[in-house]
């Protein structure tokens, strides 16, 4: 192991490796429910080339390696199951192009979403990209690597349909391109060439190491507004949904129910984002959604809410720091936020599971959905902050946890970004000839099962 | 028998109708009002219950002081017929329900209730007032605005605890046992609602603007004209005390603004269309904000002036963006109060 370290210092410099435990203690862990493990070395690569650099080493000494952006999925999955080297990339953190014609920014593997948004206010006004409702520390790169969606997704889909380009170090230090930059040296789709980016998209950094990529950005309107939809039956969620996203004037659609405060407990909370050039334009799209429920209104059985001037900001900001501030509610350092993406049909079913588990387990709770791509499928989230320090509450959680993986499936979705226990029972849930496929996809890139073990491995 | 009874007898003999034929939202004729007025007397289902904004105008337009709006809604809350979408209804009474977050404290006069508006608080701490000493929250709040939703049980349920509330924690060791009402509709609860409910109220409540005047008067050498045109939008609240309705005038003068003579204004003033919001009467909304803001726009106004905070989150916006400056009143003497004169 020795060696190693040497080598690594000799990659990066002495000054970002580490084996001690007062650094590896803060890489064996993240704040959901996973158990922790120690990793032999953290490393801070600068380049591509040092990463490659990194992966050939691993591979020479079979040593595991795990990437890291944010650490955010509060999943474990950066977590080093097996241990060996954990990869953090936020030194790779250059924004190397933005593209005002086509749209679009490269970026290094680093970069965070908080970092890429204040550079667009500042230099690019014009542009806006997708933020994901996390810490503005989250990064680009491992949010699209767990399919992750954010204030446009409504409109676009999920942040891994807006890659349009990656530059990735395979597990056996190749470096490879998908999309346009690989034929050209523009950045600005992965339409017409055979769709390569979906080998590292969704693999939890199973495949290969992404350190640059190219994600869509979207022209900025001057003005937003936000629409509360209230009802107190959830078998009419889809529906609405529906007749939202059929008028095309909404950007982000959201869903939110939880106990507190008293005034939330028991209604469904329709969350309907508008963005516009004027003041006719926005006065024409809030006309059109009211006009999209009205048969609701009509029957008495779901209204728009009042929303206080006051409130409107933090529910147009985003990221949304009232999920942030929910998470430590409980003081004690604990926050699970798992989900599941479900057709949207299906919202009934496990929203009453999910309170159900939630009033079995959970004292404080919050249901937070997101429509993606104009209601083809939702993100559908259960969060609930615990007590680190109480092992009683930690067991509960972990039960809430395991029941409602078990809810998301079995009400017809798949488990987003799961924890190892989720991958293994989505596995069980797999088709044989796809979980084949993908054990011979991940063999034949990482031969020497040295990529993130632990994840997407099949008993 | 309760000054805000409804006396059917009054009603029988009326051949007006204005209550109906007057109102802003309703397009009733004299035959169709007639009608629809005998439903109203014998309790009947009645288009009116239906379609009835809740704007209290009724009230006013009632030739002869008799009370059509509560009959009104008594009738919807007896036969169902809410107003606004039950979800909404329901997470309004929620919403600001009493939930025992009380403080008792002894306060100086002027003692004022800023009813449910916590960012009230900010205009008492103008060039104008001192931070006289408030309160707030949802155990002092006077629950009024249920009517809107056809419920008056729930104001019935709640307003004697918390009249006990205000006297209990906030009053009872006040010196002139007056209470400032900042919203007209605390106002209103305090001298109409309560009183012709047998609700015994322990303090005097003072109409704000009255005080706000009087204080100008006391000051006339700080005050500097503002020399501007001015438009009011007087809140719904106030027709339940339209007595005190001469103060905006008054005030107006003092502070050296003039109040445009507009379509809109004093008897025909227009709803602000939150409430109507809430109700899911979209289209109307948008009409009567439209008209009432084109009206603004014709008159060529530098501010429009508002009392109730609920106006003001409603219109505000709308307002800026043909160049009107929204303010409350309080702030718009705030804004004329200056060095005392040399």
């Amino acid at each position: 192991m020795g060696n190693v370290y040497n080598s690594l210092v000799e990659i990066v410099g002495a000054e970002y490796v580490s084996n001690q435990p007062e650094e590896t203690f803060f890489y064996s862990r993240d704040p959901g429910l996973s158990e922790p493990h120690n990793p032999d070395f953290v490393v801070m690569p600068k380049t591509t080339e040092e990463v490659q650099k990194i992966v050939l080493l691993a591979n020479q000494e079979k040593i595991p390696i795990v990437p890291m952006g944010g650490s955010l999925t509060l999943s474990g999955l950066c977590i080093p199951l097996k241990n060996g080297i954990v990869l953090d990339l936020k030194r790779m953190n250059h924004i190397l192009e933005i593209n005002e014609q086509s749209r679009y920014a490269l970026v290094e593997a680093g970069v965070s979403h908080g970092v890429l948004q204040s550079y667009l206010n500042r230099k690019h006004p014009r542009l806006m990209h997708s933020a994901p409702d996390a810490p503005p520390m989250n990064t680009v790169a491992g949010n699209v690597a767990i399919h992750g969606s954010g204030h446009l997704s409504q409109e676009t889909g999920f942040h891994s349909e807006m890659v349009q380009g990656l530059e990735v170090v395979l597990p056996t230090g190749e470096i490879c391109y998908t999309g346009s930059c690989s034929v050209v040296p523009k950045w600005f789709a992965r339409a017409p060439l055979p769709d390569l980016a979906g080998l590292f998209l969704g693999w939890l950094g199973t495949t290969g190491i992404m350190t640059k990529l190219s994600i869509r950005l979207y022209p900025k309107p001057l003005k937003k507004d936000v629409l509360m939809f209230v009802t107190e039956n959830p078998d009419y969620m889809p529906d609405i949904i529906y007749n939202v996203t059929e008028t095309k004037m909404a950007e982000d659609v959201n869903l939110f129910a939880q106990p507190k405060p008293d005034w939330a407990e028991g209604f469904q909370h329709t969350v309907i984002n508008i963005t516009g050039n004027s003041e006719e334009e926005m006065s024409f799209k809030r006309r059109l959604i009211r006009r999209s429920l009205h048969k609701y209104i009509h029957n008495k059985v779901g209204g728009f809410m009042f929303v206080l001037p006051m409130i409107k900001p933090g529910m147009m900001e985003a990221p949304m720091r009232t999920l942030s501030n929910f998470a430590d509610v409980e003081k004690g350092g604990g926050f699970e936020y798992i989900g599941v993406i479900i057709p949207t049909e299906n919202f009934p079913i496990l929203y009453r599971d999910a309170i159900q588990i939630a009033e079995k387990y959970r004292p404080k709770w919050s249901i937070m959905c997101r429509v993606i791509g104009r209601g083809h499928s939702m993100m559908f989230s259960y969060a609930w902050p615990f007590n680190r320090a109480d092992p009683d509450d930690m067991e509960m959680a972990k039960k809430a946890l395991h029941e409602s993986n078990i809810s998301g499936l079995k009400s017809g979705g798949v488990i987003w970004k799961p924890e190892v226990e989720g991958q293994r029972m989505m596995m069980e849930a797999m088709d044989p000839h796809t979980l084949k496929l993908l054990q011979t996809i991940k063999k034949t890139l990482d031969p020497n099962g040295i990529m993130n073990p632990g994840n997407w491995e099949a008993k | 028998m309760s000054r805000l009874k409804f006396d059917k007898k009054i009603c029988a003999s009326c051949e007006t109708y204005d209550c109906l034929v007057k109102c802003r939202y309703q397009y009733l004729d004299l035959e169709k009002a007639k009608e629809e007025r005998w439903k109203l007397i014998k309790g009947e289902d009645s288009i009116v219950l239906t379609d009835c904004v809740t704007c209290y105008s009724c009230e006013e337009y009632c030739s002869y002081g008799n009370h059509p709006f509560y009959q009104i809604v008594d009738l919807q809350e007896e036969k169902g017929i809410y107003p606004a979408p039950k979800p909404i209804t329901n997470q309004q009474i929620k919403s600001v329900a009493p939930i025992g977050k009380r403080k008792a404290e002894e306060l100086d006069d002027p003692v004022v209730s800023l009813c449910a508006f916590p960012e009230a608080k900010r205009s008492l701490k103008g060039n104008f007032f001192d931070g006289p000493p408030s309160f707030i929250g949802r155990d002092y709040f006077c629950n009024l605005m249920y009517l809107h939703f056809g419920k008056s049980s729930v104001i019935k349920e709640r307003l004697p605890r918390i009249i006990d509330n205000i006297w209990n924690d906030k009053m009872s060791k006040s010196e002139s046992k007056e209470l400032l009402c900042y919203h007209d509709e605390c106002f209103g609860t305090f001298t109409s609602w309560a009183p012709a409910y047998d609700i015994d109220v322990p303090f005097k409540p003072i109409y704000f603007y009255e005080y706000l005047y009087n204080q100008l008067r006391e000051n006339a050498d700080h005050i500097n004209p503002l020399n501007s045109k001015v438009a009011y939008q007087r809140p719904c609240s106030n027709r339940l005390c339209p007595e005190q309705q001469h103060w905006v005038d008054d005030i107006f003068e003092l502070v050296g603004v003039e109040r445009v003579k507009r379509q809109f204004d004093r008897d025909e003033a227009l709803c602000c269309g939150s409430i109507l919001r809430m109700q899911g009467r979209d289209d109307l909304a948008h009409d009567l904000q439209k008209k009432n803001i084109e009206d603004m726009v014709a008159a060529d106004v530098e501010f429009c002036v508002f009392n109730c905070p609920f106006c003001y989150y409603t219109l505000s916006e709308m307002v800026k963006e043909k160049n009107i400056k929204p303010i409350m009143m309080v702030d718009l003497c705030n804004l004329a109060w200056g060095d005392p004169k040399k």
